[in-house]
């Protein structure tokens, strides 16, 4: 145990007493079991997905991967409807937290000016809506209505505008030393080319925090496939998952009918319906995996002005 | 609104006062906000017809409150509302109840003094607040399944059990495993707030308690704790807000044939007979009913703020 170790390090700030000691090894024994309750299931899928599938389905690989391959990467993108549903996730994700971040800076910026037309009244007309909600089936007839439905533009259109967003990103502009912007003005700019060349630049960090926030949650968004979504064709890489996590049947049905699926492998490397469940979840799982590490200090910041405003 | 084209036309030129540009500008966005968010209100008088999918609502199929007489009609409906209610109701006050461990993880990660470790904890618990509830179900199948899941195996193997147990379809305990997966996926977000709120606490009272002699425990409670009340207390504030809002997804990927009747929270029982079953005007009755407790509560809340706390919420 390294624990008595630690506290040393403690001891000069803190008289170390053996109740001290205690607190201490049962404190770092705590967050180091939850951790580990974190990230196993993340670690436990990617052994099951390099490993051996026959060990797998038997339930043989729980510590460590038996029998290392890499195949199941390989065959899951011949999946039928796969490469597409992994393009939509991709182009909603880009597209929806592009339009998102612009609307959000353009937003932010306009409703700081007081001389725009009855400025507070609009400002409410969007930041209200955090706080009602028509629910799901008058939205579904909305949305029937505008033939947004088997459409990829639902994925896109109802999330440019977000009210809690908006608001950040005017907290962060009404920071911005207004001389700037005044000396920009004299020059003839309009507000266009100051939000473009002036308060863009400025607001920088608060915009970077929001798009992490935004593509996350398109990435992982998975109700609207499942309300608007009655096309295959339309479905993205979440649903998919969901699917092939509660049809069975189907899935076993589809790897049997696909030969390219069933040619030529020996039975290690066969697909199982396991072995697909779990490569895609860690397909999906992937991109945030990677991007994570790059996007931490942006967490904090983010989460920090939230609870400002709260 | 028959002007508008010509001031678009207008607006190019100098002559516009800066008030309508600025408007103009704003437009595109408050006609989103007016089509997405306030176009499906206009669906709440669906609640009022025997709405078929594809016949126009006309004073032929108008129903008037039938759908939310409905509601308590019949001892069979009455049940249901109960038992929805009922599950709606207990998994609410379980994560209420839950509320205090991200207080307490981070008032305990703070004594944690080596940043390293401080560190990796505070990232690698945070991860899990960033996959989508389907992949949670991915992993709670994975560790879970009866053929070859982690926990099943282990048990076995170590001789503990001789029959896997099933854990995803056993309407026993359903709605604590509820609130422990979502403990699992958000206690480590969720501290993140309060460690922010105790980098904040003023440095010196730290040092004042040390010199008057106050033990480790005293100091956390009585600096640590009082720091991070106020925070607490929003969020506490905005939790009865959503009492009975308490989302579909997570329960959603969770159902099956088994637990259904334990896991139907409010919002889910809307999509399932609804979307699902396609009563669509009983669903929007029972919405709008859903809305305007909502309404009350999220006032509730605001008021008790400034009567507490001297400060809105909202």
């Amino acid at each position: 145990m390294t624990q008595p170790k630690l506290s040393v390090k403690t001891s000069t700030a803190i008289r170390r007493s053996p109740g001290d000691v205690a607190f201490n090894t049962l404190n770092y024994l705590f967050f180091g079991i939850f951790t580990l309750l974190c990230v196993f299931p993340f670690y436990y899928l990617f052994i099951n997905t390099i490993s051996d599938n026959q060990a797998s389905s038997l339930g043989d690989v729980m510590f460590y991967p038996v029998g290392v391959h890499f195949n199941n990467y390989v065959e899951v993108l011949k999946i039928r409807g796969i490469g597409r549903a992994a393009l939509l996730s991709v182009g909603r994700t880009v597209i929806g937290t592009s339009l998102m971040v612009l609307a959000s800076a353009a937003c932010g910026y306009l409703f700081t000016k007081e001389k725009m037309w009855m400025r507070k009244f609009w400002y409410r007309f969007i930041v209200v809506t955090m706080y009602f909600n028509a629910g799901i089936i008058p939205w579904y007839l909305t949305m029937n209505a505008l033939h947004l439905t088997n459409n990829f533009l639902a994925y896109i259109l109802p999330s440019i505008v977000s009210p809690y967003n908006i608001i950040l990103v005017k907290t962060f502009v009404e920071s911005v030393p207004a001389s700037l912007e005044e000396s920009a003005q004299l020059d003839g700019a309009g507000y266009g080319t100051i939000l473009v060349h002036i308060i863009i630049p400025l607001i920088q960090p608060i915009l970077a925090t929001i798009a992490i926030f935004g593509a996350v949650s398109q990435w992982n968004a998975f109700t609207d496939t499942l309300f608007l979504m009655s096309d295959a064709d339309y479905f993205t890489l979440q649903f998919l998952l969901y699917r092939y996590l509660n049809e069975a049947a189907s899935l076993a049905a589809l790897l049997k009918s696909d030969p390219r699926l069933m040619s030529t492998l020996d039975i290690a490397h066969m697909q199982t319906p396991e072995s697909v469940r779990m490569t895609v979840s860690m397909v999906v799982v992937l991109p945030i995996l990677f991007v994570y590490p790059f996007f931490q200090r942006y967490f904090v910041q983010g989460i920090m002005i939230g609870a400002v405003k709260g | 609104m028959t002007a508008k084209p010509a001031a678009i036309a207008v607006r190019k030129r100098a002559g516009l006062p800066d008030k309508y540009k600025l408007f103009l500008m704003a437009l595109p966005f408050l006609l989103l906000v007016l089509v997405f968010s306030y176009g499906p209100l206009f669906g709440w008088s669906y609640a009022f017809f025997d709405y078929r999918p594809g016949i126009p609502l006309t004073s032929e199929n108008f129903v008037g409150l039938k759908w939310f007489a409905t509601l308590f009609s019949s001892p069979v409906q009455r049940a249901e509302v109960v038992r929805v209610m009922t599950n709606t109701i207990a998994m609410s006050l379980l994560n209420i109840a839950c509320s205090v461990l991200p207080v307490a993880f981070a008032v305990f990660l703070n004594e944690v003094r080596v940043p390293w470790y401080k560190k990796s904890v505070q990232v690698l618990t945070t991860l899990p607040n960033f996959i989508s509830w389907v992949l949670v179900y991915s992993f709670a199948y994975a560790l879970f399944n009866t053929n070859n899941g982690f926990l099943n195996q282990l048990l076995i193997r170590l001789g503990l059990q001789d029959r896997p147990i099933n854990f995803l379809a056993d309407p026993d305990h359903i709605w604590l495993k509820m609130c422990l997966w979502n403990v699992w996926k958000t206690l480590g977000w969720s501290s993140i707030m309060y460690l922010a709120a105790i980098s904040g606490i003023d440095q010196t009272l730290y040092e004042a308690a040390k010199i008057d002699g106050a033990g480790r425990f005293q100091i956390m409670w009585h600096i640590t704790v009082p720091g991070i009340l106020e925070t607490y207390f929003v969020l506490l504030l905005l939790s009865i807000a959503n009492f009975i809002s308490n989302g579909m997804e997570q329960y959603f990927v969770f159902q099956n044939a088994m637990n259904r009747n334990r896991i139907e929270v409010l919002d889910l029982y809307v999509y399932n007979i609804g979307l699902g079953g396609g009563s669509f005007s009983y669903a929007t009755a029972v919405s709008i009913l859903k809305s305007i407790v909502s309404l009350t509560l999220l006032f509730v809340a605001n008021n008790l703020s400034r009567l507490v706390r001297g400060n809105t919420i909202l």
